[in-house]
């Protein structure tokens, strides 16, 4: 946010930037086949799929929800992909069934929290099980892999020439949607407004929860889409697709200083925390360090980036208070109300 | 009676030249205070005068940077509110903190129950010892009753009881009625009497004045951090105390400006929220200013959140400017012309870590717009000019609202909504718990929007702000509309008669 307190303190989002870079740096210099246009064109598209679900996430947890089920809804997106693909269905025709398939994925999380007024920590985690088990059902064990070339090759290609994969180009717009819907649109200021302080939101005349149901939407769009380029990507669908990218998700736009309170963080700090988890995995990779280990190391990751913005503001908070007068503290609510 | 020190009666609870500062600001320069056995003294000075500072130098908290605390007329250091407890000081505040499940006796006995042998809580023990201590007080509360669900008041009266429990001599009062009834207020003064007759000294804080000259004998001013005066309220007037207070003589309290009505702008009929308010229908026109008197729960808070549609309501209609509002449905509400100042502005009223700025641009969302984006210049200006219209105190506009006085909240949650120029203003309590002077500036600007044509229902437990501001008193009594008295008939008497439920209307 643009509260004067916190750009003249230390902000979270530029320390994960600036981290960003070290790491970037770090590797170039000392990690043999990171620099190569090889390995970082898998870079970029191993943490495609992240950062893909991560735009609409940060919105989500900047109103103080979250969507656990992301995963699930690209696994099941996949599945139905390579199920209607054997069926044979042709690809343009699919594809817009698969979104179709997120959107109502996302509109049945929305409703269950909106309209019930349930947890979405809960119901997304419910989602996430019942949506990889549609999945399952839908296309069992199998794995389809003859998708059309020219989507393959999309999918997995890069730009003649350079380390940038097609699918970076996609991304980059919607990340620029993302910023303008956030950063410059009021429905972005109604979403901080609302992570903040719902109730304040409410009697502003926000429209709470039009304004989360719209979100909940968006990011099973966004995760379907995803589910279809990781099949592509991957040239790979299976119901297990993309089975724990909610934790890297999570993990990223939380390391990206998107408080998980609600009501603040940037998307620029998001997609910074999700680059510096992608170059973190990628050297990890590149060390042999094993999958099960990485997991390990994403979650060591999530929970310092719970515990790292909070830090940086209490002492930008302490550095304030030695400089201003104080204020008086503000007295605890009566708990018996 | 004469005053305690004429008698030779020593001050149990001193300060004497006390300062202190934080940062660049002086807090407290050079305050004395003496607090004697069996007197009431009163704390008077607007938000920010120090009161808060000086109460927790009196209760251990801040150690003064200069002169001395004197316990008996020896000077003491606490070195925590541990060591002011231990010396009989106790502190009730506005808002109890109780645990809300335990029972009353565990709570005032917290830490401390009597054991029996082999170290088990000795629970007929404590339930005694606060049957007792309810005894003393005169107030009829069951000491195995769990702590929530009770009221506000009967939780000072726990606070107050356990402050007993521990020989407090001394019980300073930070605002204890801004959240009570009038006979709330009125059982807690009882108890209040009650300590002071056994001898103890207590400090009254309070920003209704007519409640410091009930109840205290002797009054302390505070303006700036600064000692004004020491003195016996007998004989003083409430605009002597405003006087002192604010430094200057303060134009009327009751600005009320003579206006004649205009067309209907807000009509309400046979509203009802099933268990909340029922069959609820007024009118308030163009110009008027309409106050929703009754009790605390009576559901005048209720009906302005349905009229405003935060709540849905089950029956009955709303109409602004002959035009039907949707139920339940807050951003209809605001494009018709209506705003709700609400009763909470820390919850409701404000995001209290967003800025100023963005604060009063929540309601011009769909006004301070370009091109589907946020104009942030024209934004920046209506924040701008309006914090400056109402006076808002304050260092930056992009600083967050939590740095602000209760006061200046309270102006920037006016700002917020009259930068949407309503046709219609409810405001819920919109000066509880604000200075005298900001309260003054409030009453201006009401009266100022009724005589430019804005018709204000104004929800108020202060009884001389409804009867000084209101052209109409609507008086409500457990969630139905007792009576309509209009301005020439309305006194104390009338309305809690109507809010009581003990007239007929």
């Amino acid at each position: 946010m643009a509260d004067s307190s916190l750009t003249r303190a230390i902000r979270w989002d530029t320390v994960v930037g600036a981290l960003l870079v070290v790491v970037l740096l770090l590797s170039f210099g000392f990690v043999d086949g990171f620099g190569n246009a090889l390995n970082l064109s898998f870079l970029i598209g191993n943490t495609l799929p992240i950062a893909l679900i991560a735009l609409p996430m940060t919105l989500l947890v900047v109103s103080g929800e979250i969507d656990l089920s992301v995963a699930s809804t690209a696994g099941l997106s996949g599945a139905v992909m390579g199920a209607l693909w054997n069926q044979g269905m042709t690809i343009e025709t699919i594809i817009p069934i698969c979104l179709l398939l997120g959107v109502v994925c996302g509109l049945v999380n929305g409703l269950l929290v909106t309209r019930l007024g349930l947890p979405s920590l809960a119901v997304t985690i419910g989602t996430m099980a019942a949506y990889r088990g549609i999945a399952q059902i839908v296309l069992g064990s199998d794995a389809v892999t003859d998708f059309p070339s020219q989507y393959l090759d999309f999918a997995a290609g890069r730009i003649d020439g350079t380390f940038v994969p097609y699918a970076f180009l996609p991304f980059l717009v919607l990340l620029a949607v993302a910023v303008v819907a956030l950063h410059a649109m009021p429905f972005g200021r109604s979403l901080f407004a609302i992570g903040a302080s719902e109730e304040a939101a409410r009697f502003a005349g926000i429209r709470v929860k039009r304004q989360k149901l719209i979100l909940f939407t968006l990011t099973g769009l966004m995760s379907a889409l995803t589910g279809v380029f990781w099949a592509l990507h991957y040239a790979s669908a299976r119901y297990d697709n993309a089975t724990g990218l909610e934790l890297s998700v999570v993990a990223a736009v939380l390391l990206g200083g998107i408080d998980f309170d609600g009501g603040k963080g940037t998307l620029g700090g998001a997609v910074a925390g999700v680059f510096l988890l992608g170059a973190l995995q990628n050297v990890m990779s590149l060390k042999d360090v094993s999958a099960q280990s990485q997991i390990v190391v994403t979650g060591v990751l999530l929970v310092l980036s719970v515990l790292g913005p909070r830090l940086a503001r209490q002492m930008s908070l302490a550095r304030a208070g030695r400089r201003a007068a104080p204020t008086p503290p503000s007295k605890a609510p009566a708990p018996t109300s | 009676m004469t005053h305690p020190s004429d008698t030779g009666t020593a001050p149990v609870l001193a300060l004497r030249d006390v300062s202190k500062s934080f940062g660049a600001v002086r807090a407290l320069r050079d305050v004395s205070l003496e607090l004697f056995p069996g007197e009431v003294h009163a704390l008077a000075g607007e938000n920010g005068a120090g009161k808060s500072t000086l109460i927790k130098t009196l209760a251990g908290v801040h150690r003064p940077d200069a002169g001395q605390v004197l316990l008996d007329g020896a000077p003491v250091v606490f070195h925590g509110p541990g060591d002011a407890r231990d010396a009989g000081i106790a502190v009730i505040y506005q808002e109890p903190t109780l645990f809300p499940d335990l029972s009353i006796a565990e709570n005032i006995f917290m830490g401390r129950r009597p054991r029996r042998a082999l170290g088990r809580i000795d629970h007929k023990a404590t339930r005694a010892a606060t049957a007792e201590l309810m005894l003393r007080l005169g107030v009829e509360l069951d000491p195995d009753r769990p702590a929530r669900g009770l009221s506000i008041a009967d939780q000072q009266i726990v606070e107050i009881a356990k402050a007993l429990s521990f020989d407090a001599r001394v019980l300073i009062m930070d605002e204890p009625t801004a959240a009570l009834t009038g006979s709330e207020v009125a059982r807690l003064f009882g108890v209040v009497r009650t300590l002071r007759d056994q001898g103890a000294a207590v400090l009254f804080i309070s920003h209704r004045l007519e409640e410091i000259f009930r109840i205290c004998k002797r009054v302390t001013t505070l303006r700036d951090g600064a000692w004004i005066a020491s003195e016996p309220l007998e004989g003083m007037t409430e605009d002597d105390l405003v006087r002192r207070m604010v430094g200057r003589d303060l134009d009327e309290l009751y600005p009320k400006q003579e206006v004649t009505p205009g067309e209907t702008a807000l009509s309400v009929r046979r509203l009802t929220r099933e268990g909340v308010f029922t069959d609820v229908s007024f009118e308030v026109r163009r110009g008027e200013i309409v106050a929703l008197a009754g009790l605390v729960g009576a559901g005048r808070t209720e009906v302005a959140r349905a009229v405003f549609g935060v709540d849905r309501w089950d029956a009955g209609e709303v109409e602004v400017d002959g035009k039907p509002l949707v139920n339940g449905a807050p951003s209809t509400a605001m494009a018709a012309g209506l705003a709700l100042v609400p009763e909470d502005r820390r919850a409701q009223g404000l995001v209290m870590d967003m800025s100023i700025e963005r604060n009063i641009g929540l309601t011009g969302l769909r006004t301070t717009v370009k091109g589907g984006l946020m104009d942030r210049g024209a934004e920046r200006s209506r924040s701008l000019d309006w914090a400056v219209k109402l006076q808002v105190k304050y260092a930056r506009i992009a600083d967050t609202v939590a740095t602000l006085s209760g006061g200046n909240q309270q102006k920037v949650v006016l700002a917020k909504w009259l930068a949407t120029g309503p046709k219609v203003l409810i405001v819920d309590e919109p000066t509880r718990g604000i200075d005298v002077g900001t309260k003054a500036e409030v009453h201006r600007l009401l009266s100022q929007l009724a005589a430019d044509g804005v018709a204000v229902l104004m929800i108020s437990s202060d009884l001389p702000e409804v009867l000084g501001m209101a052209d109409r008193v609507l008086v409500m009594h457990e969630g139905r509309l007792t009576a309509e008295i209009p301005r020439t008939d309305a006194t104390e008497e009338t309305v809690m008669a109507a809010a009581t439920g003990r007239a007929a209307a």
